[in-house]
């Protein structure tokens, strides 16, 4: 078993997505706030990436059993639905470890301006290198994936397929 | 104190070492740490009421995108449906959780057990004449092009609620809204070029897409006469008055329809919406028995 890490920060942020493991919920931005109540509770603060992201429960439970394990008894973890996540939030480190994971990362996130949202019909403009052989030249087979935040792309040099993590 | 060893241990620690109530996902409130108090002059009763509108419109037509599952024309488009429903469900969950804080339950508390949290015993204990959603909804979904001109029409209906609803006075649903706004615009985006693909298509998805739009346009009279709920609450800042997004919507509809080369309808005789007065169809009941048959079977199962 690893040293045991004092500083709760530090072991809530080595805690992985559940469904990108290759990333920190630190990384992804999913990971708004940890800091110890005078009490003692560690008070952990998380946002969903989607409405209906069925991965909550278990980044929940993933914080809890992290933090129980480093000695922390007592750790409450809570949910923040505002501001909305954006993949704006997803580090530079998360970005790397995405494209060596063979997902591509994500480009800016569309501005959010009040009042309606215009509407697009045009072939979305997105792009996105491949991340396997690098190449730009890459086309969008579908807008959604295996999960929520991801699109689906295949790259026309080396052929392969390879997902996206859509801005949002 | 002992500590858990696997992850599935801290899960059920969480939940009281009991197991997990088997159809919800049961291990989180979806709302945990969220502030839930009812804004000062805001009737907590109306601000339920309203949550349960707009959740049942979501919880609905997520049930109606599911029933692609298996059927879909390809495997991209199948994982697209359920990746709307899934976002439709999420916002369900959290808009019926937010009913239940303002101690809107219905009956759904006669069947369902203290265990089941709120958004669970809405869904699955409530009976049809407590759904408070349009008919917009429920219709059977018809063919492929039927499908997409439906979630056109009903994501461009609540986007357009939820861009305005973003500065509702209640910061649950502002917060529900926000999150909500740029998941719809991509259900939006992806039914419209469905729609143009489709209507500029072959003559054989022209003519379906054509039958789609007759047969779902009439379901648009319902959607722009406000109850009596969601007018005191737009007084009160919290709701956002339908008939005020009724120019956007046709706006949006048209554009689509045209550039596909559709007919555009008649628009329909507007009138009150029998289904947020809790009158169904018949199509309602076949839905709610594969919706809630499982939960109803098993009360308060666990695994």
């Amino acid at each position: 078993m690893s040293a045991v890490l004092t500083d709760p920060r530090d072991v809530a942020g080595t805690v992985t997505d559940p469904e990108l493991p290759m990333l920190t919920l630190a990384d992804l931005g999913v990971l708004r706030d940890v800091r110890t109540a005078e009490d003692g509770t560690v008070v952990v603060t998380i946002t969903p990436t989607y409405s209906g992201c069925p991965a909550m429960g278990v980044m929940r439970a993933d914080l809890v059993h992290a933090l129980h394990r480093a000695g922390f008894a007592d750790v409450d973890v809570r949910t923040v639905l505002s501001p909305p996540w954006s993949t704006d939030w997803i580090s530079e480190d998360g970005r790397r470890k995405l494209a060596e994971g063979g997902i591509a990362p994500p480009g800016h996130a569309p501005v959010r301006a009040a009042g309606p949202v215009p509407l697009s019909l045009g072939p979305t403009r997105r792009t996105a290198s491949c991340p396997l052989c690098g190449s730009a030249d890459t086309e969008e087979l579908s807008e959604f994936s295996g999960t929520a935040c991801k699109a689906l792309r295949r790259c026309r040099t080396c052929r392969e397929p390879f997902e996206h993590v859509k801005e949002i | 104190m002992a500590h858990e060893e696997t992850v599935y241990d801290a899960l059920d620690t969480a939940h009281g070492g009991e197991g997990q109530w088997a159809f919800g996902t049961g291990f989180d409130d979806p709302l945990a740490g969220v502030d839930t108090t009812v804004p000062d002059g805001v009737d907590a009763a109306d601000l339920g009421a309203y949550c349960l509108m707009l959740g049942d419109d979501a919880l609905v037509l997520c049930q109606r995108l599911t029933e692609w599952a298996t059927r879909s024309p390809e495997l991209e488009e199948e994982v697209a449906i359920a990746n709307c429903g899934l976002d439709l469900l999420g916002q369900a969950r959290l808009l019926l959780a937010r009913a239940g804080s303002a101690g809107v339950l219905g009956r759904s508390r006669e069947h369902a057990t203290d265990s089941i949290p709120d958004e669970d015993a809405l869904a699955y204990f409530r009976d049809a004449d407590e759904f408070v959603h349009h008919h917009l909804v429920e219709a059977d979904g018809g063919d492929f092009a039927q499908t997409m001109v439906r979630l056109l029409v009903a994501s461009t209906f609540r986007l357009a609620l939820f861009a305005q609803l973003r500065e509702s006075r209640d910061p649950v649903l502002s917060a529900i809204a926000a999150k909500g706004v740029p998941e719809l615009t991509y259900h939006r985006d992806h039914a419209a070029r469905w729609v143009l693909r489709l209507g500029d298509g072959t003559p054989e998805s022209h003519r379906r897409a054509q039958a789609g739009v007759d047969a779902v346009w009439p379901l648009l009279a319902d959607l722009f006469t406000a109850t009596e709920v969601e007018t005191r609450l737009t007084a009160a800042g919290v709701a956002v008055d339908p008939a005020g997004v009724r120019e956007e919507v046709r706006g949006v509809l048209t554009m689509v329809l045209e550039r596909a080369t559709l007919a555009v309808p008649p628009w329909p005789t507007e009138r009150p919406s029998p289904g947020r007065a809790g009158q169904h169809t018949a199509e309602l009941a076949p839905l709610l028995a594969t919706l809630q048959g499982l939960a109803r079977e098993h009360p308060a199962a666990t695994w």
